[in-house]
This record gives C-alpha cells, structure tokens and sequence, in this order.
C-alpha cells in the first residue's frame, strides 16, 4: 500500500497535526514501508475468526448511580493555558 | 555493601533489624543519583524533599509497629505514571509542565504501602519506542555500556534499577515495555496479566495492551511490588475482581515436573548468536532443575508485529487527541483556533507519535478500517488462540526476550520498522493479555541478557515461581553494571 | 409540482441521573458555576478512565421498551473522534454498531389521523462541554461534559411540520412520564436535530437531504421545517439542485444558514471502546426493568375511556401530564364519580393553572380536599358558585374547603325556619312586585329569589327559598 501525499495530508487533518512538507513527505515513505509489511496479515484467512477488541472476559461492569466529590475550581484550571471567568479560553471557532 | 545497592529483601531485612532507616535509605540513593544520573539520565524529574519526608514518615510508621513490604523502600515511577502535584510529562514536550491533580490508583497504593517516591523517570514519549531516543527531553544511557540504549519505553525506570538510583520501579508494557529494557539492564522485570493492576492514571497509549509492571534487582522484589500494586480497581472497568494471591509464597525453588514450551517460532534466523546460546544454556538449567521441557508451536507468531502496529497506533490516535492546547500542556496559538490545534500538536509531538497518530487515524479511517483494524483484531484472535492451545500442555513457556541485546544508541532511530522488530518477541503476549516475566539469563557482548518466562493470564505465581527457582540457581541477577570504574564483572563474564 | 417531504428526527435527552456518566460528578449542573462539577475523568485527564453508570443504562433500556423498540443481547460502547473544543478527550464516549435499543415507533396523532412513526435505535453517549462565545473567544464550561445523553433516531417516516412536531411533543410526554429526563427543550435537556428531503409527490427516489441543527423548541422545529421546505421547493422549481448541507436556524431571523457541506463531512473513525467491558442484557435484567416500567400515555388514555367512561378528547387532556393524570386518579379514589372528577380538573383546576402559569406539581389541593368540596355541593351544604369560590380559594392556600366555607360563613342555609324568616321579611318590603305576583306575573318571582339569595348573601338553597317563597306568596 503506497500513500500519495493527499493521503498523507488528509489524514494529518483527520489528526489535527500540522506537518512540515519535509515531514509529509518522511511519513509518506515510512507509512507506506510499514503498511507494506503489515500487509502480510492479508495473506491469512479470517473469514470464520471473531475480532478481538478485548481479551477480558468481563461484561456489564457498572457503577451505582451516586454523587462523588468534584475538583476545586482552582484544580480544574490548575493546568490551564488561557482562562478567563473560570472557563478555559479558546480563540472562536469559525467553522 | 553501599545501601544504594540494596534489594528489596535486604533493606526491608535491614529496617526491620532498626539497623538503618528508611532516610538513611533513600538519602543514599538520593546520593547515588546526584552521582550518577548525569551520565545515565534515567530522570526526568527527581524530588528528594518529597522522597525524604516520605522516608521519615515511614520510619515513624514502623516506630509505630507497621511493618509492610515496602515500608519505607525507595522507588522509582515511570513518567507515564501521574501523581499528584507532581510533574508528569510521559517524556513529551506536549505535556511540558503538568501537573496532575490526583494520584493513579498504583501510586496510591504505594504511598499506602508506605513506599518512598524518588521521582518520575524517563521514557519514550507517551511510552512509544524501544530505546528511550523517543523522549522529547533526552535518552536514557545503558548502565552496561553508557553508548547503548537501555531499552524502552520503560528505559529510565529499568536504568534506575541496574543503576542503583532506585531499590525497584514502575514501568509500563504495551508491547514490551517492562520487558525489553528489563533484558537490555539485567534486571527482574513483570508485565502482569491485562487485567491485573489497574491502569487508573496510567497515561494510555494502546488502552486494550496497556498494563503497569514492576522491576527488581530479583525476582522477589519484584513479587514485592506486584502484591501491593495488583487488584481490582473500581476506577478501571478493565481490572478484574480476582483475589491478589501471595506472590512472596509464590518464590518456591521447586519447580520439579513443571512442564515449560519452548515456542519453535522464537528461535529463528536473525537472532543474535549470544542471545540464543544463553537462552539454550538457561533452558538446559531449567531442566536440570527438574522442569519438563518441550518444544511447541505458536504458528501465528511473525503476524503479531503488523497486527500490533495497526491495533496500538489506531487506539493511540484516539487516547492522545485530548492534547489539544485547550485543557492543560504545552499550546501554541495560531491565527485560528484549528490552527492552535495544528501547532500545538505538530510541534508538541515528536516524530513517533506522530508516526504513529497518523498510521493509527489512518487504519480507523473510512474504507480503511475492516482491512487494517478489524483484520488485526481477528488476527489477535488467532494469536490468542496460539498461547491458549500452548497453556493446555504447559505450565509455562520459555523465550529469548529479544533478538538482541541493547544496541547502539543512534543505530536504529532512522529506521521505525527495524526498531519495530527489536519487539518481535514480547508483541504477541501482550496481544494476548497474558503475563510475561523477565529475568537476566546471561551475557553477550558484554551486555546482558533477558529470558521471558510466559504463563497464562492470572498465573502470575507460576512464572515469579519458574523465574525465582532459576534465579536461585544462576549467579546473573547478582551482577552490576560497571558504573564506578569497576569493570570486573564484565571481564569475568567475557571469558 | 407536487413535493412531498421527507423528514427524520434525532432527539437528544439529558438522563435524570444524580451522576454523570462515566464519573461521579453531579448531573446536577444546570445552577452551578463554570467548571465547578468537574473530576479528572470529565475534564478528559491524561490517565483517566470512565466508568458505566448503571442507572443511565437502566433509563435507556427503560426508553427502548416504552417505544416498542427490540433491547439488544449484547451492546457495546464505541469511540466517535473528532476534534472540537467541547469534547475533552478528542472523542466521544457513544455507541456504534451495537446500541442498546432499535426498531420500535411510537404513535402520533394528527388531525383525528393516527400515524405510527419508526424508531431506529436508541443508544446512550456523553453530553459534551458548553461553549459561549464572547466576541474573539469562546469560553469552554466543562460541567456539562460527561451528562449521560441518550440518543433517539426516527426513521424518516414524518411528512410534514406538524407530523414532526407531534412525534416530538409525544416523545417528551414518554420521557417525562418515565421520569428519564425532563423534556425541557429551553433548558437543552432535550435537543433535536431534523433531516429533510423533498420529492415530487408519488414518487419512490430519495431526495438529497439536509441536516437541520439548533432547534430548541417544538416551535423552532416547525418553523425550520416550513422554512426548509420553501427553500428546497423553490429550489427545485427553478430546476436547481439541493445541496446536501448540514444548516442552523437562526431562531432570531428565521432563516436557515449553511454550517458544514458534504465534502467537510466527519470521519468519525468508531472503534469499540476498550476502556468499557461490553453489556450483556439479561433477561431477567431485562424484565427486571420492564417491571419498573409505568403505565404509558396512550395504555393511560384508552384506559381512562375504558374504566371511568370519559371521552377519548378528555381523557387525552388528562394523560398529557402524568402528574395530571396521577392527580386525577387520586381524586377519583377519593370522590368516585370520574366524570364529574374529569370536569372539575380540565374546567376549574386547567384555568386557573393556566392563569397562574403553575406546574402540576405546585399545585395544593390535596385529592382528598377536592373530594370533599364536591361532596359539599351534593350534600346542598354549599350551592355551585360558592363550590367554585371556594376551589379557587383552595387552589392559592392549599385549605380544607370546610375550613374555608365555615371560616367565611359560606354554608348554604337550607334551615327552613331560617329561610322563612327571610323570604317573609322580602316579601314585606317588596309590596309592589308582591302584588304584580299575585296578580299573575309569574317572572317577578325570580326578582324575588335574587332579593332572598342577596339578603342570604348567596348562601340560600336556592330550591328551598324557592319553594318557600311560592308558598308563602300564595299564603301557604
Ligand atoms: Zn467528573
């Protein structure tokens, strides 16, 4: 699987990564050798295999519905880059 | 004997007896690392005020009759680990300045336990690579062999360990991260069960994988630390509600009739002559301690790596799109908001991760996803099906953990896959979720080297068991690194 | 030509849990200050994990069963990414392939015509956090983020405006009724969003559809339909082509306006969240809850018509509020003629609910205090209109109504020596229409009545005094 460097960009957006040319054109080459290799999964034949998201045989872990101390404001903002009223600041969205 | 150099068993021998104190303790290692850590960087973040008055708070504890087995034990935390009010970076620029306002489930156990917290330790970022080059602050040196990687993620916490900058330490494994630089350092090192300690806090990079493991100087310290950390944790839906049994009754020289595999697929062309002849010579131990060994068969093994590479990248991609610039970390604004996000996360990331952002968003992305992700997870399957089959016959199985030992630092960086492939033997168990259990088997090329015990998931008692009975039997666990100008031990082993 | 509309709705609702959803910060938010309900795991920390509430998947399953829907054997929770500022972790924590709920409807009723309208699935999520945008900036409170929000998706069976905007005043009234979330689409504890297409009448080909978001009202929900379907009408009679466009309505203008085409379309890239253990549904978890289920507005409606005799109309009145329909039960019990209990409610009680703008629940007559004013009135101890007086007096004090007709003397006088005594002292002051009387002018004897029931100060028993006056009159 070779990626175009479209794909490379589109995907860097997906991500929200903002990529040098030099960069792009790095992981264009690196993706494409490792999804080369990767590719070899294709040779097996998993048509009757159930996928496997979890090895863990648990089902239906839930917690009772009760109220648990919140953090101090202070705490919540602690790590902030930009407040303002208590609230995290992000310049506007457009779009 | 200098105090740093202590085992667990030791000290707690020691401070039992009120021959030493815990500060005495930890204000020896916290010596050691003043020392020493400039050349070996194991550290990100040391806090001696903080392990001191822990130290004394644990020394008052005992005065007060508590005696638990890490009262007052100095121990080292991976970065990826949070702890409250401390700086917790993961190794990343983008998490620069952090400070979590609460502990991970592990760390509170410990501070129960009365352990003492040296200080975080160095990684690669968001615990993705081999080798620690991946940190976004500095590399992590060899202990052995200053010019060689200490293996990784979990480098700094394994170098901390061979070094004698910490009595044990927390690691995480997602692919081998315990493991490897376990073997790289000569050390005792335990990826435990999915399932067994809880990830609460654990920074995630590959959340099905991921799971926090301990390191020892023996195997004894290490069953320590793994019986104060395991247990099923409400804040982690995925820890499992299994009683913690007694790891310490666990350490039986005995291993007479247990029935050990040896998986065919791990012996193969490519790996290093050293390795494998210490691994043959381990194995012929383990026999001749009675153990009933016998060659098997896990077919899918050489699938593991691209099944691993597409499953860890794709729930990577999710797990670290919170770092936005928004909430917490390093944040760079741009014209736009998107465009904050753009140079907050372009520039924030280093090349791994965001390697492997992008190959993870794009195994997710439309059209792409039953070929990639969901084909790799039924290639999980398949995998596990390998290791169940395998625990019908044996009681453990018996691997190099490595095809080599700890390579140059700078020699693998330029290539991803061929770093990828210095995983190839710890890829599949941590697909499957079972446990792993490293232990120092012998040296190649003056460097040590690692034998990874495997058993099945929960069975951790059986492998701390085989890797104890061999321990017991072979010297390797008691060599050091040559860090003081003392290169005998190297010399020795060289003949 | 010809169009007919094509519309679907997606209904989101708050659950009336007391935490969160996957952290045990309170739901509670609504009054609180920014970011003053917020833990490591709401706030999407590096290193946290959520947890299932039980109660939020309780009140989905509980959702799925009032809407017919089937309740899945084995469901599962899944990762929905995309970046955006309200959303901590760069994902939402949603469900995918597997929700708890699909395949039911839910009946609506327009103009006298009964429609069933298909349910496609109900599954549950995490709210996101709430941004306010002050000029160059956009503030980000996250006490919202992690409120357990359910999902409901119609299938596109609704044709009109109207249709859609019953479908969603009887999903509210179904909400409320089980208690799951308050309905109240001001607040934002119930949002919808509508996709609309238009096709030449008769026809079987599915036009291009718009997605129609913000609408925080049923009135916004129509208004923004009957704009969209205007705007795509006129459209296709130029012989333009629909754009498929995700819009907003702008609740000021009263236009729709362009928010994302089809070509910035996410891709949410859903995975099985590997934090979550999957849900297995039992049955006896599943009957478990049906048995907690309430009676329901329609099964409530046709049973009123059924027990108590009421015309469907009233017994619709009735059963829009299930407090309402509660009360009336209640006061049922106490009195026992439901039709005359029936009357009281949609008559008096309605008015003055609807005079005060109160709520069912602050209402202050007790059932058993209603009971007793009416057995008053059967028992001639007090005459309609004082009923009435008195009720009203009960609706602002919440009071015993013998209380208050004692209190302010209000009993009827059905003593005959009193009355007698009143109608004589009448007919001596009024010798004039006395005589018009006798003389055969049978109307003057309501002049004199009215004069009995104002010397009485209304509380004569008008067909005593009547009868009295005629007798005493024709010198009985
Ligand atoms: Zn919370």
């Amino acid at each position: 699987m070779k990626l175009s460097l479209e794909q490379v960009e589109h995907i860097a957006e997906l991500a929200k990564l903002g990529l040098t040319d030099e960069e792009k054109e790095g992981y264009r080459a690196q993706l494409s050798a490792i999804l080369e290799y990767a590719d070899m999964i294709q040779q097996l034949d998993t048509e009757a295999i159930p996928p496997t998201a979890t090895v863990l045989p648990l089902r239906n872990v839930m917690r009772d519905d009760e109220v648990t101390p919140s953090l101090p404001v202070e705490d919540v903002l602690a790590n902030a880059p930009d407040v303002e009223d208590n609230c995290f600041r992000v310049k506007a969205i457009l779009g | 004997m200098a105090l740093y150099e202590l085992t667990i068993r030791e000290a707690r021998a020691l401070l039992r007896k009120g021959e030493i104190t815990s500060v005495e303790l930890t204000r020896a290692v916290l010596e050691r690392i003043e020392a020493l850590d400039a050349k070996v960087r194991a550290y990100l973040t040391v806090t001696p005020e903080l392990a001191l008055e822990q130290a004394k708070a644990a020394d008052a504890r005992r005065a007060a009759g508590e005696d638990t087995p890490l009262l007052g034990i100095p121990m080292a935390i991976k970065d990826v680990i949070c702890t409250k009010g401390v700086e917790t970076t993961c190794g990343s620029r983008i998490l620069k300045g952090f400070v979590p306002p609460y502990d991970a489930t592990v760390i509170a156990k410990l501070r129960a336990a009365g352990a003492v917290l040296l200080g975080k330790t160095n990684t690669d970022e968001f615990a993705m690579g081999s080798s620690t080059e991946n940190s976004g602050y500095f590399t992590t040196h060899n202990p052995w062999d200053l010019t060689r990687v200490p293996g990784g993620s979990s480098g700094g916490s394994a170098a901390a360990v061979a070094a004698g900058e910490a009595l044990a330490a927390l690691g995480s494994d997602t692919g081998g991260s315990v493991r490897q630089p376990a073997a790289f350092c000569g050390v005792a090192g335990i990826k435990p069960t999915y399932g067994r300690v809880s990830r609460y806090g654990l920074v995630a990079f590959a959340s099905s994988l991921d799971q926090i493991g301990a390191f020892g100087r023996e195997v004894a310290d290490v069953a320590s630390v793994l019986g104060i950390i395991a247990g099923y944790d409400p804040r982690d839906s995925t820890s499992v509600n299994v009683p913690v049994p007694n790891y310490e009754e666990a350490l039986m020289p005995d291993i007479r009739g247990m029935r050990i595999g040896i998986p065919k697929e791990y012996f193969v062309e490519g790996i290093q002559p050293g390795v494998e002849k210490a691994l043959r010579e381990a194995i012929r131990t383990l026999e001749g301690l009675g153990a009933v060994v016998d060659e098997v068969s896990l077919p899918h093994t050489s699938y593991a790596l691209p099944a691993y590479y597409l499953i860890a990248p794709a729930e990577a991609s999710a797990n670290l799109a919170r770092y936005d610039g928004v909430k917490y970390g390093l944040s760079i604004p741009g014209e736009t908001m998107w465009d904050g996000y753009r140079n907050t996360r372009g520039q924030g990331f280093g090349p791994e991760v965001k390697r492997r952002i992008m190959l993870g968003t794009y195994a997710l992305s439309a059209g792409y996803y039953d070929a990639y992700y969901l084909k790799a997870q039924k290639v999980r399957t398949l995998i596990k099906q390998d290791f169940d089959k395998a625990f019908e016959r044996f009681d453990a199985l018996v691997t190099p953990t490595t095809p080599m030992v700890a390579f140059k630092i700078g020699e693998k960086i330029a290539d991803p896959l061929s770093m990828y492939l210095t995983d190839i033997f710890t890829l599949a168990p941590s697909l499957a979720g079972i446990c792993g259990m490293v232990v120092p088997c012998g040296m190649a090329d003056g460097m040590p080297v690692g034998m990874q015990i495997l058993t099945g998931a929960f069975q951790e008692p059986t492998a701390l068991r085989v890797a104890y009975a061999y321990e017991q039997a072979t010297e390797w666990h008691k060599l050091r690194p040559p860090l003081d100008g003392k290169v005998e031990d190297k010399e020795v082993m060289r003949q | 030509m010809e169009y007919e509309a094509i519309i679907g709705l997606e209904v989101h609702a708050q659950l009336l849990t007391r935490s969160k959803m996957f952290c045990g910060c309170s739901a509670d938010y609504a009054a609180a200050p920014p970011n003053t309900h917020v833990c490591p795991v709401c706030l999407g920390m590096p290193g946290v994990l959520p947890v299932i509430n039980k109660r939020a998947v309780e009140y989905t399953i509980m959702t799925g069963l009032a809407l017919h829907c089937k309740i899945a054997e084995f469901s599962r929770f899944a990762r929905k990414n995309y970046p955006y500022p309200d959303l901590m972790k760069g994902y939402q924590i949603s469900q995918y392939e597997e929700p708890l709920c699909y395949d039911g409807w839910l009946n609506i009723e327009v103009d006298g015509v009964a429609k069933r309208i298909g349910i496609i699935r109900v599954h549950l999520e995490e709210d996101t956090a709430k941004l306010t945008h002050v000029g160059e900036y956009s503030l980000i409170d996250v006490n919202r983020s992690g409120v357990p929000l359910m999902e409901i998706v119609s299938r596109p069976d609704m044709r009109t405006p109207e249709e859609a905007r019953q479908y969603l005043i009887k999903l509210q009234q179904i909400l409320r009724y089980l208690g799951v979330c308050t309905g109240n689409m001001e607040e934002g504890a119930m949002r919808c969003e509508a996709n609309i297409s238009l096709r030449p009448a008769g026809s079987q080909e599915w036009g291009t559809k718009v997605e129609i978001k913000n609408l925080n009202s049923f009135r916004s929900v129509k208004l923004a339909l009957e704009y969209e379907i205007a705007r795509q009408t006129e459209l296709l009679e130029r012989g333009e082509r629909v754009r498929q466009v995700t819009v907003g309505w702008d609740e000021q203008r009263n236009v729709t306006f362009v928010q994302r085409s089809k070509e910035e379309a996410h891709d949410y890239r859903y995975f099985p969240e590997p934090d979550l253990p999957p849900l297995y549904i039992s049955r006896e978890w599943l009957e478990e809850i049906r048995s907690r289920l309430v009676e329901l507005p329609d099964a409530k409606q046709e049973r009123f018509v059924r027990e108590y005799g009421l015309d469907p109309k009233d017994a619709a009145v009735l059963v829009a509020e299930r407090e309402i329909a509660d009360y009336y039960e209640a006061c049922v019990k106490a009195y026992g003629d439901p039709v005359k209990v029936c009357h009281w409610i949609s008559g008096e009680l309605f008015r003055l609910l609807k005079a005060t703008e109160l709520p069912m629940s602050q209402v202050k007559i007790a059932p058993a205090h209603l009971a007793e004013l009416l057995k008053m009135v059967d028992a001639n101890t007090i005459n309609l209109n004082t009923a009435k007086m008195v009720f009203d007096e009960m609706f602002h004090t919440g009071r015993r109504p013998q209380d208050i007709v004692q209190e302010k003397g209000l009993a009827q006088i059905s003593d005959a020596d009193e009355l007698l005594r009143v109608v004589q002292q009448v007919i001596e002051q009024n010798p004039e229409p006395v005589q018009q009387y006798l003389k055969g002018k049978e109307q003057v004897l309501s002049f004199l009545l009215g004069q009995v029931m104002r010397a009485t100060r209304g509380k004569a028993n008008p067909q005593l005094a009547g009868e009295l006056l005629r007798r005493s009159l024709r010198g009985e």
